[in-house]
């Protein structure tokens, strides 16, 4: 999803880490008195958790310095766990369908479920079946968002956006722009034909083939989270599909003609989860710090993350944020919008290079 | 102490010299590259590493047009902007090096290569502001009456090629200007005497002799231009993919170590062939 940036949207995550990195190492040169902390917990993360606001509370109630590292997509977290030795990393967060991933490679830690408030996070996105395996939870949900449509509202007619088929027709070709990240947008595809995300299969490939071609017929460009932004803020788009409130919400206050919403076909609801690595020398600190990012007032410092914005998980959130913030995360919305999303797809590794390279057939169009 | 003995105090002296480099280059180069060509021969199967020498990402490469496409974009792009670049460059630097006063030569070539200070990223989205729909080229046309309908620049090949094309003027610039002022003017005397003109003297005898610097910076920008990920996907917008794009694609989410690695193969050696191309003009020596 989103962030998938993580794992599809490689440039926007190449971007977000740039951006991320600066930020680390900025917050360096100004040593914080966490620079002086009697402790260190290295966190292998996407780009939101490296807003100073998020962070800096938590360094200074546990007197701890935390060590950041952003990545771009599962695959790259993969590798760098694989380059480094047992222990370098105390906390992982991860796109919320490769949490099993994870787990299968015997990286994440169990956490007593009774230390996470389960209660309080929406029920849409508790994702038990990612986030536990064998009754045991390994991971826990801290964010999410859809991959929809983001729009103009000055430039396109906000009841057309109502309807996916519109997006897809000729009235606004041209004026589209695609977001490059495959998963979510096979699932938009899949809606399109009616399609739901987890019955996706391999014999659906000819048929979302001649759909992401018709999507791409329409379409302008494809392109990053950054692009996907410029290309809205400066008018060369009106549409963004595949966007959503990770897109729009961060502009709210410079740009508030741009909006986003959920079609009647529905939309793709992206997740992404935190969990402790099972090597980790210091679980109980982990843990602490996955605590914190998933209580109220983490969710709600994560949720308005410099990097990108979007939902958190935690439904007590709202008490933290601001009611300007809550209308550009249509916070208060959310009931609504989680029946009307899926999952996006999470394919078997067959299914998954076949989704990949369709997608590659498609930009090559 | 005989001759010999001397010869073998030189060699030893030689290699001496030369080993740091020779380990730096074994380290850093040889080994990983033997060890991405490895890779490259090896599969991914499901989440595993199937360590077991195959072609099939090479056959794969060959039979799917999506990827092949890759590299025909990457090698169209590369010649297009290699061949802009010199154009541009070889004028910029001939005035820079004959035209401008010597005491100005120095602050002339600090002007021409201003743009390499900013960050390479910065500058590329940098140019999607001023070529997209609503940007500084289209707002000027419009307002000076030349176009009717604004120009969709931005997201296309063109705007990748001006992106890079921005990039290798001024490298080939510094390349063609250091070529230049080595040129003894008695060259062009003695061309004059012979009663060739400008344009002649130009075409037989400064083009001839500048040639290894314009091949020396036409065969950097070609590398430099074909390896790139960065300028084709910001400024691109994903409507055709380079192989570079193609490579990050296997990593991102699936890290398809195996067929990024033989994608890297083939861009390498798209590379050796240009290499090959140029290899007589891009000799150390001064002939």
């Amino acid at each position: 999803m989103m962030q998938s940036l993580r794992d599809g949207a490689h440039l926007r995550r190449f971007f977000s880490s740039v951006a991320g990195s600066a930020i680390v190492a900025a917050s360096f040169v100004s040593v914080p008195a966490s620079a002086f902390a009697t402790e260190e917990l290295n966190a292998l993360v996407w780009c939101d958790h490296t807003d100073p606001a998020l962070v800096e509370p938590f360094e200074k109630a546990n007197d701890v310095k935390v060590n950041l590292k952003v990545y771009e997509g599962t695959g790259a977290a993969l590798s760098i766990l694989d380059q480094s030795r047992p222990g370098d990393w105390d906390v992982l967060v991860i796109d919320g369908v490769d949490v099993h991933r994870a787990i299968d490679l015997d990286l994440l830690a169990e956490m007593p479920a009774g230390a996470l408030p389960t209660a309080d996070i929406f029920p849409e996105v508790r994702m038990e079946a990612n986030n536990t395996k064998d009754g045991k939870t390994y991971a826990v949900t801290e964010k999410f968002g859809y991959n929809t449509v983001s729009y103009d509202k000055s430039k396109v007619d906000p009841k057309d956006m109502q309807d996916l088929s519109v997006v897809f027709s000729d009235k606004y070709k041209g004026r589209i722009a695609l977001y490059d990240y495959y998963l979510p947008m096979i699932g938009l595809a899949g809606l399109g034909l009616g399609k739901k995300t987890a019955e996706l299969s391999e014999a659906d490939m000819p048929a979302l083939k001649e759909k992401l071609a018709e999507m791409r017929s329409m379409s302008k460009q494809v392109s990053d989270v950054v692009s996907s932004q410029t290309a809205l803020a400066t008018g060369e788009v009106d549409i963004l599909v595949g966007g959503g409130e990770w897109i729009t919400a961060v502009l709210s206050a410079d740009k508030p003609n741009l909006d986003w919403t959920i079609p009647e076909q529905g939309a793709v609801r992206w997740a992404q989860s935190i969990g402790v690595m099972k090597d980790s020398t210091k679980q109980d600190l982990a843990l602490k710090f996955v605590q914190y990012i998933v209580s109220p007032e983490g969710q709600a410092r994560l949720a308005t993350s410099s990097c990108y914005w979007a939902m958190p998980a935690n439904s007590k959130a709202g008490e933290h944020l601001t009611d300007p913030q809550k209308a550009a995360l249509r916070f208060n919305e959310q009931a609504e919008y989680l029946k009307k999303t899926q999952l996006y797809p999470i394919p078997s590794t067959e299914l998954d290079q076949q989704f990949q390279d369709a997608w590659t057939e498609m930009l090559q169009q | 102490m005989t001759a010999t003995t001397l010869e073998d105090a030189d060699r030893r002296k030689a290699w001496g010299f030369a080993a740091p480099a020779l380990l730096w280059t074994l380290a850093f180069f040889v080994v990983p590259f033997l060890f991405m060509a490895a890779m490259s021969l090896w599969k991914r199967e499901g989440r595993e590493i199937v360590r077991v020498w195959n072609l099939d990402n090479y056959l794969r490469f060959f039979s799917e047009s999506a990827l092949l496409q890759g590299l025909i974009n990457s090698l169209e792009i590369t010649v297009i902007v290699t061949v802009l670049s010199v154009l541009l460059a070889y004028p910029l630097a001939w005035i820079i090096a004959e035209r401008v006063p010597k005491r100005f030569q120095r602050m002339a070539l600090i002007l021409a290569i201003l743009p390499f200070w900013t960050s390479y990223v910065v500058r590329s989205y940098s140019w999607l502001l001023v070529l997209s729909k609503n940007g500084v080229i289209n707002q000027m046309l419009t307002s000076a009456g030349l176009i009717a309908e604004q120009l969709a620049i931005a997201s296309t090949r063109t705007a990748t090629v001006i992106g890079f094309v921005h990039f290798f003027v001024m490298l080939l610039t510094l390349t063609i200007y250091s070529n230049l002022i080595q040129l003894s003017p008695n060259y062009r005397r003695a061309a004059a005497d012979l009663g060739a003109n400008a344009f002649q003297t130009f075409w037989h005898v400064v083009l001839p002799l500048t040639l290894p610097g314009i091949m020396t910076g036409a065969f950097l920008t070609f590398v430099l231009c074909i390896g790139d990920y960065v300028t084709p996907q910001i400024l691109g917008g994903n409507n055709e993919l380079v192989l570079p794009q193609i490579i990050m694609l296997q990593l991102g989410r699936r890290a398809d170590f195996p067929m990024a690695a033989a994608l890297s193969i083939i861009l390498m050696l798209a590379v050796t062939v240009a290499y090959v191309l140029c290899a007589r003009w891009l000799k150390i020596e001064r002939a």
